[in-house]
């Protein structure tokens, strides 16, 4: 899969404050790929500078083969953590004009206009002013106005704040069908359930570096350390748990279930499988519960900042 | 370009459709309108009053003297007692009572004239009898010394000075006051232009800082587009409202005029004038003199003026607005704006005092000559002293070039730094800047 965008050693400096520092990353073409990192970490810096908002001091970027350059601009959608929109402009107008800086022609903005504001069934909203609309409302005109002008590279910083559940999803649901169509997203958030559920690919900044990148499930499978949650019932129940603790790491689980049986954390040894694991389980008693534990993005986003 | 022209007329229309900005500049001119509409409707509601004044004569040398005027009819009262005479104008409602005692010698007779009223009467009234009393004195001693209106009028000769220039054309007083007056007149225009449209940059921008729209917008176009489109759009709604404001008022007036009945050029008699200045204008006012008036006023070079005019006003105002337009963008709210207005307002003022008190006095002086340099006062100084011309008793071309060619580079070198404190400032929430700050904003990339 070829890279829609590639930072190559990227630096920036605010005074005495270095924001980015020496980042490369690369972002394949038609993936949502998470930008995350604590607050403060330069996720943003590095998103104005694809933008073209603010320029690197150091490195550079390659949007599509070609080095950034102000051409580009209409094939990227944004919307930023800090948006809004004119209060006093009615929707509309305040549509086509946002459409049109964008460099749409106003007959082909109105026409998607209308398609977009009638698949979020929004088309009576027209004439009313922003200062008229809920805040959801106004996302949604704010969300339609990123998309609107088709671009290859989308992105989203907290997208989903301010929505209700239902229009979350709609939003999601959205983001999708874009990628399906070829979009390239870059999805920033806190919300790490989001991107367990949407991203790719994910890169974690802490304190202006790149600590960890790659694709979601590789780096799952980096973290994960042979670990399994089992549950058994048994009537020697302490028994049991010392025998296992002398083979393997042993702490207590907590997962919901029916009955009062043995839950544990177990971590393998290197070399064993889960096999090994589940025979020797399997004659001291009836196992109801044997799942690998994966790391949530989460846990690792946690971990790894802890670690750095 | 495409999308500088997009955000001038969303700026335009923003501003021209905003509720309060309609209200101003159809509520402006209708205010004044009234406003003149009252006070010239109340002056003459108030001269209208009918006022009667009885004149008791006992002398013989007041006979037809008192002819009913405008601002007083005359009542003659013969052979009565004084004292019924002062109760009956009392009982009539009259408006007083001149009471002119017996004598022979006149001088004596007006000294003891006396006038009888309710209250302190009008200056207009008190000053038609002092005239037509002083006047019929006069001629009485005219006659008794046999002098005759002949001589009289060949005596009556007002002197005044002929002004020439060093080229040998002739010139009039007042002239130069009346060149100032105009070149004030531009570059008051500038002023208030500067101060009030500016400011309407500054908060358009304040605008899209807090709405949150900024950063939408420049990741579409540059800052610098966003802030130059800013700037034209407001500036072109500032002129829509200039021009309507102008036209409007000058139609109402005239309409208002016309419809109570009051003609335009009695207007201008009527204007306060203090009696010392109307007589050296009546004085000055033969047909040579206006025809030198009318000379001096199209030798003002208007082409030069006007073109000069727009020159300074737009160079000012783009250097003025994109200031305008960094304090936006370096504030969050209106509030923060108080400690940068001061070093923006000041040379304002400076120039505007300066061009009062000391450009009038002296167009060409070293301190009118040093602000009409200096590019921060230069639109407005530069505006009061073009009226007397440019080259030979006028600005020499050498001043008003370099004033153009420094306001220039100004221009250039302000809106440069505006646009960096710009960029970085409309990304900024949250602190309130100091200068520090903001020159080290200035070094960023």
């Amino acid at each position: 899969m070829p890279n829609l965008l590639v930072a190559e050693n990227v630096s920036k400096t605010f005074g005495n404050h270095t924001a980015l520092n020496n980042v490369s990353l690369e972002i394949p073409e038609g993936t949502i790929f998470g930008l995350l990192g604590p607050n403060g970490a330069g996720k943003t810096t590095f998103i104005r500078i694809i933008n073209q908002i603010t320029y690197p001091d150091k490195g550079k970027v390659i949007f599509n083969g070609n080095p950034l350059n102000p051409d580009h601009i209409k094939m990227i959608g944004y919307l930023p953590e800090e948006r809004g929109l004119y209060k006093s402009m009615k929707v509309g107008e305040q549509a086509l004009y946002l459409a049109q800086l964008k460099g749409m022609s106003k007959a082909d903005a109105q026409k998607k206009l209308k398609y977009w504001f009638e698949r979020l069934e929004i088309g009576d909203w027209w004439n009313k002013k922003i200062q008229e609309l809920s805040k959801g409302m106004a996302q949604k005109i704010q969300f339609v106005v990123t998309v609107l002008h088709e671009p290859k590279l989308l992105i989203f910083d907290e997208p989903f704040s301010g929505f209700d559940p239902i229009n979350a999803n709609l939003i999601k649901d959205e983001i999708l069908r874009l990628k399906e169509n070829g979009a390239t997203v870059i999805f920033s958030t806190h919300r790490m359930e989001s991107v367990e559920e949407l991203c790719d690919h994910i890169a974690l900044i802490n304190k202006s570096n790149k600590i960890l990148d790659g694709k979601l499930i590789d780096i799952k499978r980096e973290f994960k350390n042979g670990t399994f949650e089992v549950g058994l019932e048994t009537l020697q129940k302490e028994p049991l748990k010392k025998e296992l603790e002398e083979k393997y790491t042993v702490t207590d689980a907590h997962f919901k279930s029916l009955g009062d049986e043995l839950k544990l954390r177990v971590q393998l040894k290197k070399g064993e499988t889960a096999n090994d694991l589940l025979a020797h389980l399997s004659s001291r008693g009836m196992i109801t519960h044997f799942v690998e534990v994966v790391p949530t993005a989460n846990e690792i986003f946690i971990e790894t900042v802890k670690r750095n | 370009m495409d999308k500088l022209i997009l955000i001038i007329k969303r700026e335009y229309l923003a501003k021209v459709r905003n509720k309060s900005f309609i209200v101003l500049t159809i509520l402006s001119p209708l205010i004044i309108v009234a406003m003149i509409a009252l006070v010239v409707y109340l002056a003459k509601v108030n001269s209208e009053e009918k006022r009667i004044v009885a004149v008791l004569d006992e002398s013989p040398f007041f006979a037809h003297q008192f002819e009913t005027g405008a601002e007083a009819s005359f009542m003659d009262f013969r052979d009565i007692p004084l004292q019924e005479a002062i109760d009956s104008v009392h009982s009539l409602g009259y408006y007083g009572l001149l009471h002119i005692p017996s004598g022979n010698n006149i001088d004596s007779v007006a000294e003891n004239i006396q006038f009888y009223t309710k209250e302190s009467p009008s200056l207009d009234i008190l000053g038609s009898l002092e005239g037509k009393i002083s006047a019929r004195v006069r001629e009485e001693k005219l006659s008794t010394l046999q002098i005759t209106p002949q001589v009289i009028n060949a005596l009556d000769k007002n002197y005044e000075m002929n002004i020439v220039n060093f080229s040998g054309e002739k010139n009039v007083k007042g002239i130069s006051e009346f060149k100032a007056f105009i070149g004030g007149g531009f570059g008051y225009l500038i002023m208030m232009f500067i101060i009030i449209y500016g400011a309407f940059v500054m908060r358009s921008v304040i605008e899209e800082k807090t709405t949150r729209i900024i950063e939408v917008i420049i990741s579409s176009v540059k800052p610098f587009q966003l802030m130059l489109g800013k700037i034209i759009g407001t500036s072109l709604a500032g002129i829509t409202q200039f021009v309507i404001w102008i036209v409007s008022a000058g139609i109402l007036t005239y309409v208002v005029l016309s419809v109570m009945g009051i003609e335009i050029d009695t207007m201008h008699s009527r204007a306060n004038i203090s009696p010392e200045a109307m007589h050296t204008l009546e004085a000055s006012a033969s047909q040579d003199t206006i025809q030198l008036y009318v000379n001096e006023l199209v030798k003002i070079p208007w082409g030069t003026l006007i073109v000069s005019f727009l020159l300074y006003f737009s160079l000012g105002y783009l250097i003025y607005s994109s200031i305008y337009a960094a304090i936006g963008a370096a504030v969050d709210n209106e509030t923060d704006t108080q400690q940068f207005m001061f070093p923006v307002i000041t040379p304002l003022m400076l120039a505007i005092y300066v061009g009062f008190f000391s450009v009038f006095e002296n167009p060409n002086g070293p301190i009118a000559v040093a602000f009409s340099l200096f590019p921060l006062t230069s639109p407005i100084v530069m505006m009061m002293r073009l009226p007397g011309g440019v080259g030979g008793a006028g600005v020499p071309w050498w001043q008003l070039i370099t004033s153009i060619l420094l306001l220039i580079l100004t221009f250039l070198f302000i809106v440069w730094l505006a646009a960096k404190i710009y960029r970085v400032g409309i990304l900024m929430y949250g602190k309130k800047p100091s200068y520090k700050e903001i020159y080290r904003w200035l070094k960023y990339k």
